[in-house]
């Protein structure tokens, strides 16, 4: 397995925008808003001349039929130069992550020299669709030619084909949601509904103390929402301020009611946000004399079979990065991993750790051991942050960023599991 | 003329071209001695048997004709002479319709066609625009105190309509096209790349009968059916027309208050057309437009249209090396009333702009405004929604200094205080250290402000007005220290943005708002005498100014003008101190529109629609309730000898660099009337020596505010004008 050759991607700026729960602060805005949004700001702040920027690469998870490129759209809707090429990328909740592995690839090659990376969500602006039946009904009728051949085409649909058919956040595949899943992983794995309680209180507790020090103050931006600007939002709105563990075991199960649990309390919600990074190759930082934040040094994903355990493959790409850069876990100084569920997060970690996972699935050897918990998401994670899918990728990688800095360390690595079965990783270096 | 202005062109399917291209132009005008050049063409087009048709079209590649040549116009000297060019070229256009009977002429439309390019058009069979942006139409002689005189008052109601015609025609007002095509002004739009082609087939069709024009007008297409119905009671018969006629005269005099006989003799011309016949209707054309040429309204008019077409060409520097540097972002600070709109026009012109403000809150309502302003603009369909998230996507806002180091001109728009701008422009030199800074103060010398400057050279004034997005005029300030490229970039900067830019040297108030000041003052102290708001703001509005003193006072703020009526006194001393107990007026809140109290009622005090004198602050004044007013005339000529003897000071100070410019300046920053030509033509119409009869005359009234300009003076001994010589250029 050949490690990473060509230019090295520096990652000189990024930015988000609070996280905020879905139906709140943004719910007048769409993905394209806030994508927008973030973009333009992220330009300013980062002193980048536009001109310099080649590529713009962005998505979003829940997609919008009227903007299949959000991408270019973003671009121009942030008033960026019309000749800036953009195009879209899909790897859900890894999407961001995909975006810069995207850019950065192009910069190894010399495709491109500068980047503006990211992803964005609405969960308060989602497609409803109509079912099949009637889909095709449509379609049916827009081409007869006569009223009698376009009323025709409506012959076929019952009553109840005519109900509105919202997005469910469940596998096409395997028709569970993701919350099953979740409940799947626990129950196989033995993680109990204390250690994801824990986990989650960790999670919320730690945000709140980073935003209380001014830790995110750097990597969020101040939102004035628009059309009207009369509202400002400033911080992420899930983060419990006072997060008490006796109260994540009032919860009540949700995706199991009698047996589950897997509750509201340890599960990231659904959440408005958007995020988004200045890549560019290191000798266009140093000739544009902009100090890069790190660098991208490797990355690797990995899938598994969405029907055994969907929330599993960075049990498999984290090892496959460590083994591209050379580096064993105790290399790394931080840890940012993706909490779709606590019990997610501790399945990951349990793999890591096991014989006999190394075993059955890596064939054989030393497991890589998993981190100390010092060393994991010390500013929280997306369960009280929030997890907007397109935009959690490059929230994970500007946080990591940060926090090596502000700390001096020299390594992070950043884990994202994905729907599908599917999982992401990067490491990056400051030097 | 050494080459000719049309060329008959390549043949195909019998139809000719005929292109316009007046040699060594930009634009193609009208000339009157084109008639014989076009005539011969048109005689060979027709006499040749291989033609059958013929296009009309221009040669330039972004216009059509742009309409008379105003020097051409500008040079005539008597009325007869006017007027036999207007017959001139009505012969013409009949001559042209005429050929069109028995050869058909398709009018290939691109870019403007004004005036008498619109007239050509209109004399042509058939008419075919493209669907660009540039291609405008309109009979925009109005705004020259003029009429259209080749036939456009026959033709254009008879193929559009009275009451359409009227409206283009006495607002001057023009229009893209699809509207021209709603209104049937044009039979076709079609993108510009095809429109020769189309144009080409179409007279190919006329010719051979494949295609009659529509031309009955209840057949107009998206007239909802009432209009329809509306149009034929009104203008198909004689009664209905009469009311139209009346109800249009009557709007025009309230509009113009006499002052502007343009439209009235356009209407009068277009009236006898329809009700005595076309041959009547072009005699009164003729006639009218004869008396306008020469008429004092219209030479002032083409006088301020000659300066500023002179400005558009004015770097603001003498040096020709210097060059305007490049900008692509500017940073405002201050997202007020004035900061918000000047980031409004900025970000129209397609420039980025970072925002800045103390807080969030401040910051929401400047995006507010320039929302607010665009939005305004699609709800008129200036705008597609896109273009307007575009144009608002360039503007960014902060509470911090992020993005200001890539801005390459810095405005600051912050409170008028003196400290407070220092502050800003050290903050500015230190977050932006290559950015120019521009201040938008209205009456503080820059000088003053760049004292703390680590770049004096980069400090210049932009001084806009409010509202922004309205206010056509931009003075830039050049202080003692100000460098020629900040001057020639502010400059360049303005036009971008679609100002009319003058330069004036630095000093309290500069130009504009110095020689305001002594104007307001004066209506202080007729208010302190015991005149009445009304008779005060009628007096002067009767004079030709768009809203009187005390109204102006209102909308300002009755505090902001006492502050600047405070920096002006300390510097100008006792000619332009406000009078004693005119403070008393502000107290108690009473500030204007913004505090919904002032001069005037505001808000539900009010009734809707009708502006009326809160008769309380008369309570605050000498002589109260019971109010007696010097005659009106005597009321305006207060305050405008003013004003003028003021602008003649700022000459003579060198704060002004010419006349021209003092002119545009108060048109264009103050609205003094148009058709007055500016102060300084004002005051050459009345001759320097009745200028300062009368300011004496005052002055041993009411004292030493009346002392004539020394240039007055001087003028007055010698015999001479502010513009000696009846130059075009002025």
């Amino acid at each position: 397995m050949a490690t990473r050759t060509g230019r090295r991607a520096a990652i000189v700026a990024g930015l988000r925008t609070p996280f905020v729960k879905s139906g709140t602060a943004f719910k007048g805005l769409t993905a394209l808003d806030l994508g927008r949004i973030v973009v333009s700001e992220l330009v300013q702040r980062s002193e980048l001349p536009p001109k310099e920027i080649d590529q713009i690469v962005f998505g979003v998870v829940i997609p919008i039929v009227q903007w299949p490129n959000i991408a270019r759209e973003v671009g121009l809707a942030a008033g960026l130069p019309k000749n800036i090429e953009a195009h879209s990328v899909a790897r859900a909740c890894a999407t961001s992550l995909q975006a810069l592995t995207t850019a950065a690839d192009a910069i190894a090659v010399g495709e491109v020299d500068v980047a503006i990376v990211g992803g964005a969500e609405a969960m308060s602006d989602v497609p409803i669709t109509y079912s099949r039946p009637v889909a095709q009904a449509v379609v049916a009728a827009a081409k007869g030619k006569t009223l009698v051949d376009k009323l025709k085409a409506f012959r076929e649909i019952s009553p109840r084909d005519l109900l509105p058919v919202p997005p469910a956040i469940a596998e096409y595949s395997t028709g569970l949601s993701m919350g099953d899943s979740a409940e799947k992983m626990a129950k196989e794995n033995g993680i109990s509904r204390e250690a994801q309680d824990a986990w989650a209180h960790r999670s919320h507790t730690h945000a709140a103390r980073a935003w209380a020090d001014g830790t995110f103050r750097n990597e969020t931006m101040r939102v004035l929402v628009p059309p009207r600007f009369e509202d400002v939002v400033i911080e992420d709105n899930i983060v419990r301020k006072d997060s008490q563990l006796e109260a994540y075991a009032n919860l009540k199960p949700v995706f199991d009611k009698r047996y589950g649990t897997v509750t509201a309390g340890n599960s990231s919600p659904l959440t408005d946000g958007a995020a988004a990074l200045v890549v560019m190759a290191e000798e266009k930082a140093r000739a544009l004399g902009m100090k890069p934040l790190g660098f991208l040094k490797e990355y690797a994903y990995a899938a598994v079979d969405p029907a055994w355990q969907l929330l599993q493959a960075p049990a498999f790409a984290v090892p496959k990065v460590l083994r591209r850069a050379g580096m064993k876990v105790a290399d790394v100084d931080l840890f940012e991993i993706h909490e779709a569920f606590a019990a997610q997060v501790l399945s990951n970690l349990q793999a890591w750790g096991s014989k006999k996972f190394a075993d059955e699935h890596l064939g054989g050897g030393e497991p890589i051991g998993a981190p100390p918990e010092e060393k994991i998401n010390p500013n929280g994670g997306s369960i009280a942050l929030g997890h907007p899918f397109g935009a959690t990728g490059a929230r994970l990688v500007h946080q990591a960023l940060r926090e090596m800095s502000a700390r001096g360390l020299g390594t992070a690595l950043v884990s994202i599991c994905a729907a599908g079965g599917l999982g992401g990783t990067c490491i990056l270096t400051r030097e | 003329m050494a080459s000719s202005s049309f060329r008959l062109e390549t043949q195909r399917d019998g139809v000719g071209v005929v292109l316009m291209d007046v040699p060594g132009e930009p634009v193609n005008t009208l000339r009157a001695d084109f008639e014989g050049e076009l005539d011969e063409l048109l005689r060979r087009a027709a006499d040749d048997p291989a033609i059958t048709s013929i296009v009309f079209a221009s040669g330039k590649p972004d216009g059509f004709i742009a309409g008379a040549d105003v020097q051409m116009l500008h040079r005539i000297e008597t009325r007869e002479e006017a007027e036999a060019l207007s017959r001139g070229g009505q012969q013409a256009m009949a001559r042209l319709e005429e050929l069109g009977k028995r050869k058909p002429i398709v009018a290939a439309i691109h870019g403007p066609a004004l005036g008498g390019g619109l007239e050509v058009a209109l004399a042509c069979t058939y008419r075919v625009a493209s669907d660009d942006r540039k291609t405008q139409l309109g009979q925009p002689e109005v705004q020259l105190g003029l009429i259209p005189g080749a036939g456009g008052t026959q033709r254009l109601p008879r193929l559009i309509g009275i009451a359409e015609a009227l409206d283009l025609i006495l607002t001057g007002k023009s229009v893209r096209a699809s509207k021209a095509r709603r209104l049937g002004l044009v039979d076709e739009v079609v993108p510009r790349p095809i429109l020769l082609e189309v144009s080409l087939r179409r007279a190919a069709e006329l010719a051979s009968g494949a295609l009659r024009p529509d031309r009955s007008r209840v057949h107009l297409r998206r007239i909802a059916d009432r209009e329809v119905l509306q149009v034929v009671a009104l203008e198909e018969n004689p009664i209905g027309r009469r009311i139209l006629f009346q109800q249009a005269r009557k709007a025009l005099l309230k509009k113009t208050r006499g002052h502007y006989p343009a439209p009235e003799k356009a209407l009068e011309a277009v009236r006898i057309g329809i009700e005595d016949g076309v041959e009547a209707g072009h005699r009164a054309e003729a006639e009218r437009f004869g008396e306008l040429v020469v008429s004092e309204v219209s030479r002032n008019l083409v006088q301020i249209f000659f300066a500023t077409t002179a400005l558009k060409k004015d770097t603001g520097v003498d040096d020709p090396s210097v060059k305007p540097a490049r900008v692509s972002k500017i940073g405002m600070v201050g997202a007020g009333l004035m900061g918000a709109g000047i980031a409004a026009v900025t970000a129209d012109a397609g420039i980025g702009v970072r925002l800045r403000d103390k807080d969030d809150a401040a910051l929401g309502r400047g995006l507010r405004q320039i929302a607010g302003i665009f939005d305004e603009r699609v709800k008129r369909r200036r705008l597609t929604p896109a273009e307007r998230d575009e144009k608002m996507a360039l503007v960014t806002a902060t509470t911090d200094w992020s993005g200001f180091k890539t801005c390459e001109v810095v405005v600051e728009a912050v409170f008028e205080d003196l400290k407070l701008k220092q502050d800003t422009l050290r903050d500015a030199e230190r977050e932006a250290p290559t950015a120019l800074f521009a201040s938008n103060t209205s009456s503080i010398p820059i000088g003053r402000i760049a004292e703390p400057a680590a770049r004096p050279e980069g400090v210049v004034g932009m001084h806009f007005f409010s509202p922004v997005d309205k206010m056509p005029l931009l003075e830039v300030v050049r202080a003692p220290r100000t460098g020629p490229q900040a001057v020639a970039t502010a400059v360049a900067l303005g036009k971008r943005i679609g100002k009319t830019v003058i330069v004036v040297n630095d000093g309290v108030g500069f130009y504009t708002s110095r020689i305001l000041a002594p104007y307001m003052n004066e209506a202080s102290w007729l208010l302190l005498e015991g005149a009445a708001v009304e008779d005060i703001d009628a007096a002067l509005v009767d004079f030709g100014f768009p809203v009187g003193p005390m109204q102006l006072l209102d909308e300002v703020g009755i505090d902001v003008g006492g502050k600047v009526a405070h920096i002006m006194s300390e510097a100008f001393g006792e000619r332009m101190k406000p009078p004693d107990g005119f403070e008393k007026v502000a107290e108690g809140g009473r500030l204007g529109r913004k505090t919904k109290k002032g001069f005037y009622l505001y808000g539900d005090d009010k009734e809707k629609g009708r502006k009326e004198v809160d008769r309380s602050v008369y309570d605050l004044l000498p002589g109260g309730q019971k109010r007696s007013s010097p005659p009106r005339e005597e009321i305006a000529e207060r305050c405008v000898l003013q004003m003028v003897n003021e602008a003649a000071l700022c000459l003579g100070e060198k704060i002004l660099r010419s006349a021209r410019d003092g002119d545009v300046g108060a048109v264009f920053g103050l609205g003094f009337p148009p058709f007055r030509g500016g102060p300084f033509r004002y005051a050459d119409s009345l001759g320097a020596q009745q200028m300062v009869h009368r300011l004496s005359a005052y002055r041993d009234r009411f004292g030493a505010r009346f002392t004539p300009a020394r240039m007055l003076v001087e003028l007055s001994r010698s015999g001479g004008k502010f513009f000696p010589e009846a130059t075009a250029e002025g």
